[in-house]
C-alpha cells in the first residue's frame, strides 16, 4: 500500500490522489465503479463454471474432459464428414457426365479443376512435379507429347489402371533389354543409337546410322513404327521429337536400348474414388497438352 | 411556487430568488468515494425549450430512419433483391439504393467510414460534441427510455419518492410497466437491426412464425439485451465509463470550438437574490441548480468543460427559463467558446471563428476523400480480370519446338446477365495460339468463355508461341478481354517465360 500520509485531495476534481508523485504530477485515485467490481467477480465465477463444464486442465496422459463432453476433434470429424457428404452430390454429377459435358459446364468444370488440383497435389506431385512438368524418368504432363494418349478417356484410363501396375487392366508393354538379353550385340546397339540420333535430328555418325537403320527395321518398327514416331496404343514413344522421358543424349539412349526402362505408374482406382479420378483426368488434361 | 422550498428552509438556505425553488440535487461527479463507488442514480427533470424541441425532432428523424429504412423498396430487376438498403451476407453484396458493392470493392465501405470519421472530426471541432448530445444512439434511446420512465413513474420528485417507497402494489405495477415497455422497444430495436441483413417482409414473417434462421433470433436477442441494458439501466455510465469518444474528442477540439458553456464571466459571483435587490456587483447565477437537475449525466455545467458532459444543451433550456422568470437576459448558459470567455475577461468582444486551420484541414480532407470515392464510383467497371501465370513449370517445350505458357484467369462478370468474354493476346503479331479450357466450342480461333451473371469464373488459358518469337527468358505479354455481350473491355499485363 502507498503511504497514506501523502494522500491529498485534488483541488480541481475533489478526488483523492494515490500519494504517488512524479516530477510534480500526481495520480488521481478515481474510484472504480461498483458495477465494474461485480463484472470482475462475474468473470471469476464464469471461469470456475467453465473449468467444470469444459475441457480445461491438462493432466499427464489426458486432461479433464468437462461435464459437457465437448471435443474439438469430434467437431472437426463431424465437419469433415458433412463436407464429404456435401461434395458427394457434385461427385455424382461428375461421374454421370461425359468429359465434353464437364468441359462445357462451368459449374462441373470448376469443381473438377479444384478437386483435381488438390488431389494432384496430394498424389501426383512427388513424381510429376508441381504443375506436371515431370523430370528425368517421369513424363511431363503439360506438353503435347503423350505415351499412352492425351485424350480425356486415355488419361482417365491411365490414371485408373496405371502402367505396369498390379491392376488387371493395367497399361503394359515390354521393351526388351537388347544388350542384356543378348538380342543385339554391342556394335548393333551403337549403330541403332546413331540411327535414333539421326531421326531425332541430333549429331550422329552417318555410316553407323545407315547400319543402325537395318537393325531398327528388324527390331524396333513393331512398336516405334517405320518412321520412329511411336504408337500410343502400345505406349511406344515418338523417337523423332526433342522430348525424352529418360534423356536424349547418346549415353542415355545407349543405356535405354541396352537395359530397357520399364517404369511403373501405380493404378489409382484402388486408392481414389472414380469421381475423383475423373476430376484428376480433367485437371491433367488442362495442364497444357490435352487433346 | 412563491414560497421557499421546505428543503431550503430546513437547510437554512434562502431561496435562490423570489419564486424560484432551489433544486435539491448535487452533481454526481464531484466529491470523494470509496475504492468501489456505487452509482448515484440520476433523475433528470423534464425541461422545455428550443433545444429540447430540437432534440425531439432529431429523435424522431433518427429513429424514423432506423426503423423505416429496411422497408424501403428499390426495383433492381428480376432475381435481385428489391430492398433499398441491404447487406446481403450470403451473396456477399451490399445494396444501397442505386449502388451495389461487391466484396472486392470493400474499400468503398472503408472510404465511407473515413468520410464519417472526418465528418465527426469536423462537426466536433466546429460545434463540439454535437454528435454526443443529439445524434448518438445512446443519447437517442436513453431519451426515449426516459419518456417511458416518466410515463410510468411520474416526474422527478415522484420518481425519487417511488424509489424510496417500500414495495407495494403500485410500485410493482409501475416498475413492471416501465421495464416491459423498455423490453418491447428493445426487441423492436433488435428486430429492425436484422432487417438490414435480409429481405425485411420475408424475415418479419419468418420471425413471427418461428421459421427464421437461428442467427436472426440471436441478433434480435443480442440487440434487445444491449438496448435494454445500455439505454435503460446503464445510461450515462456508457458515456462516462465505456465510450472512447469523450476521451478522443479532446484532440479535435480547441479553445475556439463551440461547447455548452456556463458563462462564468457573467454568472459569478453567484448567490441567492432577493426581490428588489440590485444586480450590480454580483453575477446572474442565483445558484438554483436547475441546470444540474435537468442534466441526463448529472453533472454541474458550472464546473466547466468536463468528460461527462455530452453537450445535450438541456441546461441551456433550463437556465433560460429561469432567466426569463427573474427578468435577466437569456444565455447565462449557452453555446460559447473558451476563447470568448478569456476575450471578455480582457474586455474584448466575443467572436466566433468557425474557419480555422483545423476545420479547413478536416473539410479539405473530406473533399479529397469524397472526390476520390466519387471518381472511383463513376469509373467502376462491370468486368474485372486478374491473371496468374503458372509458377511451375515456367514454360513447356512442345514436340514441334514451340514454347507454351499456362495462365489462370479470374473473370468477374458484374452484369445481371451472362457475359461472353473473348481472350486475345495483343502484342505478339498474331503468332500466339491461345487455348481456353472450357471455352465455347463454336469459336475456333480465339477462346470465348461464358461467365454466369453476377459470378466470377476461373479459366485456364494456354498460350503457345513459335520458338523464334520467344526472344528472351521473360517477355511482357498483354491480354485483351472483350465482353462480346456488353462491350466491356479489360487489359491485363503479364509475362511469357521461355528458355534462355
Amino acid at each position: 500500500m502507498a503511504d497514506d500520509s501523502h494522500r491529498q485531495v485534488d483541488d480541481v476534481t475533489g478526488t483523492e490522489t494515490t500519494g504517488h508523485e512524479w516530477d510534480g504530477i500526481r495520480e488521481l485515485d478515481t474510484p472504480t465503479p461498483r458495477w465494474w467490481l461485480w463484472t470482475f467477480l462475474g468473470t471469476v465465477i464464469f471461469a470456475i463454471g467453465y473449468v467444470i463444464a469444459m475441457p480445461a486442465i491438462p493432466l499427464i496422459h489426458t486432461y479433464t474432459k468437462g461435464l459437457l463432453g465437448y471435443s474439438q476433434r469430434e467437431v472437426v470429424a463431424e465437419q469433415l464428414a458433412n463436407a464429404k457428404a456435401e461434395r458427394q452430390g457434385m461427385e455424382n454429377q461428375i461421374l454421370a457426365a461425359d468429359f465434353k459435358t464437364i468441359e462445357q459446364t462451368p459449374k462441373l468444370l470448376s469443381f473438377a479443376m479444384a478437386e483435381g488440383q488438390a488431389v494432384f497435389g496430394d498424389n501426383c506431385v512427388p513424381c510429376h512435379g508441381q504443375g506436371g512438368q515431370g523430370g528425368n524418368g517421369y513424363p511431363n504432363l503439360a506438353d503435347d507429347n503423350w505415351l499412352w494418349g492425351g485424350t480425356y478417356d486415355a488419361i482417365y484410363t491411365t490414371i485408373q489402371h496405371g502402367i505396369r501396375s498390379e491392376d488387371a487392366k493395367t497399361r503394359i508393354n515390354n521393351m526388351p533389354a537388347f544388350l542384356k538379353d543378348g538380342l543385339l550385340n554391342s556394335t548393333q546397339v551403337h549403330d541403332v543409337v546413331e540411327y535414333v540420333l539421326q531421326i531425332s535430328g541430333q549429331d550422329h555418325d552417318a555410316a553407323m546410322a545407315a547400319k543402325g537403320k537395318e537393325v531398327f527395321m528388324n527390331q524396333c518398327v513393331t512398336c516405334h513404327g517405320e518412321n520412329g514416331k511411336g504408337n500410343q496404343e502400345l505406349g511406344a514413344p515418338n523417337l523423332t521429337d526433342a522430348i525424352w522421358q529418360f534423356g536424349g543424349t547418346r549415353k542415355d539412349i545407349t543405356e535405354t536400348v541396352s537395359n530397357a526402362r520399364n517404369y511403373v505408374m501405380p493404378a489409382w482406382s484402388s486408392r481414389l474414388d472414380p469421381g475423383v479420378i475423373k476430376s484428376l483426368a480433367v485437371y491433367v488434361h488442362s495442364l497444357g497438352g490435352g487433346q | 411556487m412563491s414560497t421557499p422550498s421546505l428543503v431550503d428552509l430546513a437547510n437554512g438556505h434562502p431561496p435562490p430568488a423570489e419564486g424560484i425553488e432551489r433544486a435539491d440535487v448535487e452533481a454526481v461527479n464531484v466529491g470523494r468515494g470509496s475504492i468501489f463507488e456505487k452509482r448515484k442514480k440520476i433523475y433528470p427533470q423534464r425541461v422545455h425549450g428550443a433545444f429540447r424541441t430540437f432534440k425531439w425532432i432529431v429523435m424522431a428523424l433518427t429513429l424514423g430512419i432506423y426503423y423505416v429504412t429496411p422497408w424501403i423498396r428499390w426495383d433492381r430487376g428480376p432475381g435481385v433483391p428489391d430492398q433499398a438498403v441491404l447487406i446481403d451476407l450470403a451473396q456477399r453484396k451490399f445494396y444501397f439504393f442505386f449502388i451495389e458493392i461487391w466484396p472486392q470493392e470493400v474499400y468503398f465501405g472503408a472510404g465511407l467510414m473515413i468520410l464519417a470519421a472526418l465528418g465527426l472530426f469536423l462537426v466536433t471541432s466546429v460545434f463540439g460534441r454535437a454528435w454526443c448530445g443529439y445524434a448518438c444512439p445512446q443519447t437517442v434511446w436513453t431519451d426515449l427510455f426516459l419518456v417511458v420512465e416518466r410515463f410510468f413513474e411520474g416526474r422527478r420528485n415522484e420518481r425519487i419518492k417511488l424509489d424510496r417507497a417500500p414495495w407495494g402494489l403500485s410500485k410493482i405495477a409501475r416498475k413492471t410497466g416501465k421495464h416491459l415497455t423498455w423490453l418491447v422497444i428493445a426487441v423492436a430495436t433488435g428486430g429492425a437491426w436484422v432487417f438490414y441483413f435480409a429481405d425485411a417482409p420475408t424475415l418479419a414473417h419468418e420471425l413471427i412464425t418461428f421459421d427464421a434462421p437461428i442467427s436472426a433470433y440471436f441478433f434480435v436477442g443480442l440487440f434487445t439485451f444491449t438496448t435494454y441494458a445500455l439505454g435503460g439501466l446503464m445510461r450515462e455510465q456508457v458515456c462516462t465509463y465505456m465510450c472512447p469518444w469523450p476521451r478522443i474528442q479532446a484532440a479535435m477540439m480547441d479553445a475556439e470550438s463551440l461547447t455548452v458553456t456556463y458563462r462564468v464571466d457573467r454568472g459569478e459571483p453567484r448567490g441567492p437574490h432577493k426581490k428588489g435587490d440590485t444586480w450590480e456587483g454580483r453575477g446572474d447565477c442565483i445558484d438554483c441548480h436547475h441546470c444540474v437537475v435537468v442534466c441526463p449525466t448529472g453533472v454541474d455545467i458550472r464546473n466547466g468543460l468536463q468528460l461527462a458532459c455530452i453537450n445535450c444543451a438541456l441546461c441551456i433550456d433550463a437556465c433560460n427559463s429561469i432567466m426569463d422568470k427573474i427578468g435577466r437576459p437569456r444565455g447565462l448558459i449557452g453555446y460559447d467558446t473558451d476563447a470568448n470567455i478569456i476575450r471578455r475577461e480582457n474586455g474584448e468582444k466575443s467572436v466566433y471563428r468557425p474557419i480555422r486551420a483545423r476545420t479547413v484541414i478536416y473539410a479539405v480532407l473530406i473533399l479529397i476523400v469524397g472526390a476520390i470515392m466519387a471518381y472511383a464510383m463513376g469509373h467502376r467497371s462491370y468486368l474485372n480480370v486478374a491473371v496468374r501465370p503458372d509458377r511451375s513449370p515456367l514454360y513447356v517445350t512442345l514436340s514441334d519446338g514451340r514454347i507454351q505458357n499456362g495462365y489462370t484467369f479470374n473473370i468477374l462478370n458484374k452484369h445481371r446477365d451472362e457475359g461472353r468474354y473473348k481472350i486475345e493476346v495483343e502484342n505478339m503479331d498474331g503468332k500466339a495460339e491461345v487455348v481456353g479450357v472450357g471455352a465455347d466450342e463454336s469459336e475456333a480461333n480465339e477462346p470465348v468463355v461464358t461467365v454466369a451473371p453476377d459470378e466470377s469464373r476461373s479459366v485456364r488459358v494456354i498460350v503457345r508461341l513459335p520458338r523464334g518469337a520467344v526472344k528472351s527468358e521473360r517477355m511482357p505479354l498483354e491480354f485483351e478481354i472483350e465482353d462480346l455481350t456488353h462491350g466491356d473491355e479489360a487489359e491485363v499485363h503479364t509475362e511469357f517465360q521461355g528458355p534462355k
